[in-house]
Formats: structure tokens, sequence, C-alpha cells
């Protein structure tokens, strides 16, 4: 029999149902390779083999019984930390809510098992997904399968969902969910070699997802092709009255929509993207991807985003300060972690819970959030960035009257090692420049993979869209994959 | 702008965050590199720019004015509440004396 890890959704989900082999079959095979990577990659905070068993065995038994099965049926995924599971401890990865037990099921992970997926554990990410290599988790580094040719030193899986990407780069799950505030899905894939997708904001609901800064806060999914994301996100979207903020839209049949015929389609090159200094090899797998869209019958058409440079500063004012209201909640009094010095009052106990439970970067997001909205900065930090966002969007809107994509690298370079950025925080924040400005707008964008750099490292392509379009994501996303020809894998070594 | 230890310490007592000196003089340079480069957005022109309010155009939905319309947003559910409480007493959040 093949070995069943090296499959994707959709052959997963075609072999249960076709009898090729069993849902237990599927979930034995992943528990055993999740339970063997864990020591070396860390890529679970906890693992869950028996509720991937059960899930799969209830799916086994629907066939039997000649029920019709659901999209990801037979499918065991990761589910990053970051949303509610009822009777699963859910951290954020952070000791502030080590222990918490949701009494709730997020609605984007119920729409997954509805549709016959499997939950394999909680997947490592950025303490309270604040971070861009996945070092700021109170729950250790998660380490990328990938490694530089001759080398042993660790590298960064990417952030905040580093352990989504690491677990399906390393084939230890085939699909988990990402969840992205300002690039925390396109940038770890772009850094493991695998596909992940930003749906528009509102289409995958927030409820039961540990808040970060709620006008950005995107649920999308991660997985080894644009089918596969394409499936998964259809099980996820979907309109949810218990999220104010939710879409009241039909979900779309992307994967029957999927088309990587480009002929017709305007793509869109933005000047501002390319930056003095630039990455020669990031340069080029940008030039390779105009290449390919041509090819796939697409017309390239220079374009202007003015306000691109403003679009990281402005993140970094409005992200921290919804944080520091967000993070409000953890006071040590109705769920996770409390520290009551002795003879403490509630002040003393709520910062005292607070300096113990958050880590240093949720503190200085915070900090910078708590100083932005306070009383006499209000105006001149948050009320400018809020504007400044209203004309990163407008960009957005003008361009998308003369293109139907835009075209843009995931991230300024491949991976980085573990500790090369994290004594600075101004310098890791630098690595969501390309990815930030569409999550400002609100847009649907897509990491695929492009090819390796010099170093042997994945390098990811970006494309953006219009509002409500991530077909069109979608379908420029396959065009490259068709042509990048992506196959290369991290040679095993865990 | 900038913020000297000062202004660190009581914007750490806004957020309730309790700070050791040394960790005090840690962010102030931290912060003031951070703040030092989101002072370009003061560059920007915004004249008649209003601010973002929501990123996607959608409506306010009310919900139906029903006790418990949705059973996992609705009531009776004390128990469910205070299962993850650190120090639950009598059916409610404990927390210490705030009243001498």
């Amino acid at each position: 029999m093949t070995d069943l890890t090296n499959l994707g959704i959709a052959a997963l989900r075609d072999g249960v149902a076709s009898g090729e082999f069993s849902a237990t079959e599927v979930a034995t095979a992943f528990n055993a390779a999740v339970a063997a990577a864990q020591p070396a990659l860390n890529a679970f905070i906890v693992t869950t083999p028996e509720t991937a068993l059960d899930a799969a065995a209830k799916v086994d038994a629907d066939r039997s019984a000649g029920k019709t099965l659901g999209a990801m049926a037979g499918v065991p995924i990761g589910m990053k930390d970051l949303f509610a599971t009822k009777g699963t401890q859910t951290t954020a990865a952070s000791k502030i809510l080590e222990g918490f037990t949701p009494q709730y099921e997020s609605t984007v992970s119920q729409k997954l098992w509805d549709a016959g997926a499997g939950m394999l554990g909680k997947l490592n990410l950025d303490q309270f997904a604040m971070g861009s290599s996945n070092e700021t988790s109170a729950f250790g580094n998660v380490i990328s399968p990938w490694r530089r040719p001759g080398d042993t030193a660790p590298l960064a899986p990417g952030g905040s969902s580093g352990g989504s990407s690491a677990a399906v780069a390393a084939r230890i799950a085939p699909a988990a969910t990402g969840t992205d505030t300002g690039g925390s899905i396109r940038q770890p894939s772009a850094f493991t070699g695998i596909s992940g997708i930003k749906p528009t904001y509102g289409r995958c609901s927030r409820w039961g997802v540990v808040a970060f800064a709620s006008s950005l806060d995107q649920a999308g999914a991660m997985a080894q092709d644009v089918t596969d994301c394409a499936i998964m996100l259809e099980a996820m979207a979907g309109f949810d009255p218990k999220d104010s903020t939710s879409l009241n839209l039909p979900v779309p049949a992307w994967t029957a929509g999927l088309n990587a015929d480009m002929r017709g389609k305007k793509v869109g090159i933005p000047r501002e993207y390319r930056l003095d200094g630039m990455d020669a090899d990031v340069a080029k797998s940008w030039d390779d991807g105009i290449a390919w869209l041509k090819d796939a019958g697409a017309e390239i058409v220079e374009i202007s985003l003015p306000h691109t440079k403003y679009a990281l500063p402005t993140y970094y004012i409005i992200a921290p300060a919804e944080a520091s209201s967000n993070l409000a909640r953890y006071d040590g009094v109705r769920y996770g972690l409390r520290d009551l010095p002795d003879g403490a009052g509630l002040q003393d106990m709520y910062a005292a819970t607070r300096a113990a439970g958050f880590g240093p970067e949720v503190k200085r997001r915070i900090m910078i959030g708590t100083y932005v909205l306070s009383a006499g900065f209000y105006d001149a930090y948050y009320t400018q960035a809020q504007k400044v966002r209203t004309l990163i969007a407008r960009d957005f809107t003008q361009a998308f009257e003369q293109v139907d994509v835009i075209l843009v690298p995931t991230a300024p370079s491949s991976a980085f090692a573990l500790g090369e950025k994290s004594a600075d925080p101004l310098e890791m924040y630098l690595n969501d420049v390309f990815s930030v400005p569409a999550s400002l707008a609100g847009l649907p964008a897509m990491s695929v993979p492009a090819g390796l750099d010099r170093a042997g490292l994945p390098l990811g392509l970006q494309v953006i869209g219009k509002a409500f379009d991530e077909q069109g994501v979608l379908n420029a996303s396959l065009a490259i994959e068709q042509r990048a020809q992506f196959s290369a894998r991290p040679a095993k070594w865990w | 702008m900038s913020v000297d230890t000062a202004t660190v310490a009581k914007i750490a007592s806004l957020a309730r965050i309790k700070v050791t000196d040394a960790e005090i003089g840690a962010m102030v340079p931290e912060l003031n590199g951070i703040l030092a480069w989101v002072e370009q957005l003061g560059e920007v022109d915004v004249t008649g720019v209003e601010p973002m309010t929501a990123v996607i155009p959608n409506t306010q939905r009310l919900r139906d004015d029903v006790v418990n319309a949705d059973p996992l947003t609705g009531g009776d559910m004390r128990d469910a509440v205070l299962a993850n409480a650190p120090a639950p007493e009598h059916g409610f959040f404990g927390v210490p004396k705030v009243i001498e």
C-alpha cells in the first residue's frame, strides 16, 4: 500500500470513499507520524490520537451504512491551538491559558468535524498569534522540517501558524487550520513550501477563535496544494450569526470552480513592492511568477499601490491597539492562570497574573496598544493609523478597477534560523512587509510555492484578490502551481 | 514622541501588568524604537479621509429578542461558565476581598 501520509486531502478523501483504504488506517498512519515527529519538531501542543480515531471510526461506519460522506471525510487534520475545542485544552500558546478546557467548540472547527475531518491535535503557534517565527510560544519553538543543505541549524517554520506549516510540510498532517492577522497563514506557508489561503475578512467565523486583533483576524486553510486548500476552505467558511462581522453570503463552490486558464485576466504587479535591496532570489521568483501567469494567458499590468510603505507601521498601531483591548479579559478571575501573591488585593492580582501569564512579545504589544490608545495620544497614533488604513484599502480598490488579481512575493526572504531575528522586535516585524497590506484591506490572499532559493529553501508567491473573489485567487494560484511544478520536500531527519 | 521610565511604568499600570524596574529599563528603548518607526505615519496627508471603521462593508445585525434563542450563547450555563474559573465559590467567581 502507498504511504498514506504522503497523500493530501483530496486523495485521502477519495481513497476512503472508494474503499481503497479505511479512515481508521489513515488516522492510524498519521497518529504514528505525529508521535514520531513530535520530539524533534514540537509542532503540537497536545496530540489527540483518540479523537482522530473516533472521527475515523464514524466515517468508516457511515461508509459501511451507505451514508453520504462529507467533503473532508476520513481526513485527519491539525487544529491551530487558537480554536476553542470542546474538552481539549486550548492555550493560544500562552501560560495564561494553560489548562483552559473550552466548554464549547469554535464554529470553524465544528464545520470541519461536520464535514468528516478528524483532529490529530492542537498545533503550536506564536503566543496569541503574535510573531513571525513561532519563537514566542510558551510551549517551546516549533522546528521547521526544512534545513539548509549540509547544515543542522534549526530554522523557523514561520509564524504565527508555525505548527501548522511544519506539520503539513513534514507530512505528519495532510492539512491544518491557520489564522492570519498580518500574514500568519501566508508567511509560514511560504517558509515551508506549502499552500495557504486567507479568505476575505468575514468569510470564516471568528466565534471561538482566541482574539488577537478582531478587525484583522481571519481563519484559513493550509495544505499541500491549491485544490486541497479550496476543499478545506469551502468546509470552513460560511455565515455564522454568532460573529457580528460574519459575511451573510453563500459559500461559492470554489473547488468545482477551479480553473487555471488565465486568458482574459489581468494581473497587477505593484511597483512599490519592488523594494531597494530586494533579495535576488525573491525577485527572480517574482519574475518567474509573472512569466507563468503570462504563459497561462494573463495580461500583466504594472500598477501602483502608493501607500504600501505605510502598511506595516499602520498595522503595528492597529493590531496592538486591538490586542490590548482583547487581552484585557485575561484577569485571573474567569479562566486561566491566577497569580495571587500573599495579601494581594484585586488590582495586584490582575497585575501579577498578567505578568506571570503573558510572554515578553505579548506584553510588548499590549503596552504599545495601551499607549497608542491612551488619552492625549489616541488621535496622533490610532486615529491617524485608521485613516491611513482607509487610504491603503482605497489603493487596492483603485488597482482592482484595472486588474483581476495582484501578484507579489509572500515574504522578503526564505526561512531564517531560530534566534536570528528574535533579539530585535522591529526586524521581526519587517518580515510581514508583503503580507500586511492585504490584511489591512480585508482581502483574500494566498501563498503558493514558487521554487527554492540558493540556500535550498522554499520561496512563496502571493496572489491577492478582490474582496469576495477567493475563486480568482485560487485560480491564479493554481496556474502558478501547475507551472512551478514544486515538488521539493525536506529530507527526513526527525 | 518618546517614552521615559515614568511613562512606561504608567503604561504598565494602565495595562495591569506588573513590571520590575529592570523590565521597565529594557522596555524603554524597545518601545521608543517602535514608536519612532511608526512616527512616519505623520507624514501621510489624511485631509478629508475618514478613519476606517469596517474593512468589508457589512450591516449590524440584531438577534431576535428571545431568551436563549441560541443555546450556545444563551443563559442557564452557570456550571459551564464556571468550569475553568481558578477559584469558583458557591456558584460565583471568587476574587480577593475588595472591601475592608
